[in-house]
């Protein structure tokens, strides 16, 4: 945790450009620990979400509708598993796919320890808050049912 | 050289394009979330993604989709073949603009297509 020493170098490398690695706009892969593990997720869940993510797109746009998508259309698909399965492998990866580009993006950006400390916990916390909204939605979804709100008793 | 070239383009449309995506993404956990509180509720919230004016913010994001999918594919291959990068850097940014452009455009016809036709599902 010893972080000023390395912290110093790292601002020295970000402040200039040209000591880059030319990967143009590609980062360089990191040497090791977290960041390491986080350069190959990004890679790999890139990968899927793009088929997760035009499939998505396809099914909702063009051979459905918007205007289509309702509650007994969403009924109607959920019947099945298999899509409420990929429903939650899309939102799980692009959730932690979206959020750890905001968590770059924040030590790009913020220099002050305080407020990047801040920031990271606030987008850790908005990704474990909408993930669970998302997956208690997908996993108990009923139709004709108050579902999730049953959980807090709010609808009868 | 970097500043006011492809790659810082490359590099500043990915971040944007991924910053707006995610945006949406918070926003569409909101509203599959409103299924737990019934179909009235769902079904009332939802016809503003059927108006004009959300689906024109619908092409800006499938653009964005479209731009962030390509140029991360071109940041792979640069990464696992940087000879790539090197030699065909400005050759394949426009390689994802036009194949971005190329999967957009079929896009917009048919989310566009209910505003265009009389009684489609376009209010405002």
């Amino acid at each position: 945790m010893a972080k000023s020493a390395t912290e110093g170098a790292e601002r020295a490398t970000r402040s200039s450009v040209s000591t880059r690695p030319a990967t143009y706009g590609a980062t360089a892969r990191p040497h090791g620990g977290f960041e390491l593990f986080s350069w190959y997720f990004f890679r790999i869940s890139g990968v899927i979400l793009i088929f997760l993510v035009i499939i998505h797109l396809t099914l909702n746009h063009v051979t459905t509708d918007v205007s289509q998508t309702v509650y007994d259309y969403v009924a109607a698909r959920y019947q099945n598993p298999f899509w409420r399965v990929y429903d939650l492998v899309l939102e799980t990866l692009a959730l932690l796919h979206g959020l750890n580009g905001l968590r770059i993006l924040i030590d790009d950006n913020v220099r002050s320890r305080g407020w990047r400390l801040a920031a990271q916990s606030t987008v850790w916390t908005i990704a474990l808050v909408f993930w669970l909204m998302g997956t208690m939605t997908i996993i108990t979804f009923q139709p004709g049912t108050a579902g999730i709100t049953n959980l807090f008793g709010l609808l009868k | 050289m970097y500043r006011g070239q492809s790659g810082m383009f490359s590099w500043l449309f990915h971040r944007i394009s991924g910053l707006g995506i995610l945006l949406f993404l918070l926003l569409h956990i909101v509203d599959i979330t409103l299924l737990g509180f019934g179909r009235t509720v769902y079904n009332d919230a939802l016809t503003i993604f059927s108006t004009w004016y959300v689906r024109v913010a619908t092409l800006f994001l499938i653009a964005a989709v479209f731009y962030h999918a390509y140029n991360g594919v071109r940041i792979i291959l640069v990464d696992f073949w940087p000879v790539l990068g090197t030699r065909y850097q400005r050759a394949m940014f426009y390689a994802v603009l036009v194949a971005s452009v190329a999967s957009w455009v079929p896009f917009t016809i048919f989310v566009m297509m209910p505003c265009l036709q009389a009684g489609g599902a376009c209010s405002s």
